[in-house]
């Protein structure tokens, strides 16, 4: 990335999400999913958010959507090009400035065709054909309904039904499940160019690896916040460079590096420990750790730990 | 059309025969172990006719032959388009049931469209609306509506409708006393309104919480989520993506649901008086006219089957998933 101040086109502060649940008949809880996450993602900047499945790292892109179901409620704010993103600014921008790139072709009607689906309520014809030109989609394809489409066709369509109207800001969900290397590093490569052109890119993944292929800087995302946000380059290089300890475990843990697991599992989202959410299993925690810790800018990045260097 | 497809709409054709041949089979052999007899019903219990005059009758008409034999008797005549003649009505059954199927016809039809397309939208606006107040209200009549028999719905709207408004005729399809020649279209109108209203009202209930229900697992769907994220506005969703996934099992259930309209109709018509299959359903069984009684059952058998029918072959046809060949639209 070239040095210079750019500006935030997405950014989230101590963003609160959580869903009122039935416990025992009828009593209720309150389920906190997100906690004061806070991110943001610059103009033509990829950002990855990575952590493991099921931590509720797409409930982050839904709430950027406003996709929330009805029992969630949710604190914090959310704002776009320093605006904030109130229902009825992204009722605006959603579709035309801000675009969703979903898991899977199930995000699609199974009775549409999907070039109708591409062209969408904005978009047109033409501009279809000239998308599907550009992804290498056969014109054929147009006519035929998603449960017709190969794995590659479908990641293209969604790709280009996101891109219809040249978004600033496009939100990936898991843009790469189901794809063989090759498909998901096409996929990556079309995510880079449109970021070259000034796109901004919030990816949500599991997968750490293609992470690190693409994206400007990468978020790691623990048990429903984000301890750490760095630039790829210090992912690349190994632990050391890191600041948060779960970080650090992380990159350890990988195949390529030392291939050492991390004991224990990720707290439940309502079984949550005070204070720092990593604590349990952190080899440096100690008292003030259940205390409340806030993200802190350190070194080129972020991070939410007292003993982070 | 395909090949699969032809042979798709054969293999229902064959089965709709083993159906007609079953269900003729079961309903002669219930009437004939119904304690009824062919021969008192067609003389009269007060005939004076001579025991031997009586054999003599039995003897032409087969009466002491063998069951399978006498089945086939009737079997054969019917293939060759000869039903018999009704005892109730002294015309033949065919004649019977063509005149009275076209009374059934019109109350049928006018309750099937009314309460699909009325039960439909209804359905729609709870689905969408889950939870909601208008959506209770109307789970709620749906409900009591479901669990009320029909002839009680029909003696409550009698009673209301003819009885203490006085707005509509007690039953009947014409006004008593009129020649057949005088009846005039707006006098079969107004007698049709009242069972059409009962049967609409018995069989809405059904339509609006399937709707309901579907309604609501379309809109749970991912791709409704997607929808919302590419800035389609409520009715853009419902418009492009809600109708289109719910019209198709909507439809469906509609022509499957011929076995419960029919039923319906019997009883509405019953309680009107409405001169149609089910008031002559009643007549032939009291008078045991067994011929007529036949008949109708394999005509409504034909009918029903008919409803399930097109409600296969029109999934088979509009939902693209179940569609053989790719890309044939």
């Amino acid at each position: 990335m070239e040095e210079k101040v750019l500006r935030n086109v997405l950014e989230i502060n101590d963003l609160v999400v959580s869903f009122e649940m039935y416990q025992k008949g009828f009593r209720k809880k309150k389920l906190e999913v997100l906690h004061s996450l806070s991110l943001d993602v610059k103009e033509g900047e990829i950002v990855a958010v990575v952590g493991s499945s099921g931590s509720g790292k797409s409930v982050l892109a839904h709430a950027v959507l406003g996709l929330l179901p009805k029992n969630a409620t949710m604190t914090g704010n959310i704002k776009y090009q320093g605006e904030l993103l109130t229902p009825k600014e992204r009722k605006k921008y959603l579709g035309r400035e801000i675009a969703f790139i979903p898991q899977s072709v199930d995000y699609l009607d199974p009775l549409m065709k999907v070039g109708k689906q591409v062209v969408g309520v904005y978009s047109s014809k033409e501009r279809q054909r000239q998308l599907f030109e550009k992804y290498q989609l056969k014109k054929e394809v147009e006519d035929m309904y998603p449960f017709q489409l190969s794995g590659g066709m479908a990641r293209r369509i969604l790709i280009s039904a996101a891109v219809t109207e040249e978004p600033k800001l496009i939100i990936a969900d898991e843009p790469t499940p189901g794809l063989n290397v090759e498909l998901a590093m096409d996929t990556l490569r079309h995510f880079r160019k449109l970021a070259d052109n000034g796109t901004s890119i919030l990816m949500i993944t599991h997968d750490i690896d293609l992470a690190f292929q693409v994206a400007d800087r990468i978020a790691v995302f623990y048990a429903g916040t984000i301890v750490e946000i760095s630039p790829t380059g210090d992912f690349l290089a190994g632990g050391k460079n890191l600041r948060h300890p779960y970080s650090k475990a992380f990159i350890t843990a990988l195949p390529q590096n030392e291939f050492q697991p991390l004991k224990g599992t990720q707290p439940y989202a309502g079984d949550l420990p005070e204070g720092c959410l990593f604590a349990p299993r952190c080899p440096k925690a100690e008292i003030a750790c259940n205390g409340k810790i806030a993200m802190r800018d350190l070194r080129e990045g972020k991070v939410r730990c007292i003993h982070a260097t | 059309m395909s090949m699969k497809k032809g042979k798709k709409i054969l293999s229902e054709c064959i089965r709709m025969v083993l159906l007609l041949v079953a269900v003729s089979i079961v309903a002669f052999i219930l009437i004939t172990k119904a304690p009824i007899d062919p021969l008192v019903s067609y003389i009269g219990t007060n005939s004076t006719l001579s025991t031997e005059a009586k054999q003599e009758i039995a003897q032409y008409w087969g009466l002491n032959d063998p069951l399978p034999q006498r089945f086939l008797t009737w079997a054969g005549h019917v293939l060759k388009g000869d039903f018999g003649t009704s005892i109730t009505y002294k015309k033949p059954v065919i004649e019977v049931i063509k005149s009275r199927f076209l009374y059934s016809g019109i109350l049928m039809l006018l309750a099937w469209v009314l309460s699909g397309v009325l039960g439909f939208v209804l359905g729609v606006i709870c689905g969408l609306r889950q939870g909601g107040i208008f959506d209770r209200i109307i789970k709620l009549i749906c409900f009591i509506l479901k669990s009320a028999p029909t002839f009680w719905i029909g003696i409550l709207v009698l009673t209301v409708f003819s009885v203490q408004l006085g707005w509509f005729p007690i039953g009947m399809a014409a006004p008593a006393g009129k020649l057949a020649a005088d009846v005039t279209i707006g006098d079969r109108i107004y007698h049709l309104i009242l069972p059409v209203l009962t049967l609409t009202v018995v069989n809405i209930s059904e339509v609006v919480l399937y709707t309901r229900q579907k309604m609501i697992e379309i809109i749970n769907q991912d791709f409704i989520l997607y929808a919302k994220a590419r800035g389609e506005s409520l009715w853009q969703i419902v418009r492009r993506h809600v109708l289109r996934n719910i019209a198709l099992p909507a439809i469906t259930v509609q022509f499957a649901s011929f076995s419960e309209l029919f039923g319906g109709m019997a009883l509405a018509e019953n309680v009107f008086a409405y001169p149609g299959i089910g008031t002559a359903t009643t007549a032939a069984a009291m008078n045991a006219d067994v011929p007529l009684l036949l008949g109708i059952a394999l005509f409504s058998a034909i009918f029903v089957f008919i409803g399930n029918l097109i409600a296969n072959i029109l999934y088979g046809i509009f939902d693209p998933r179940t569609r053989e060949e790719a890309g044939d639209a």
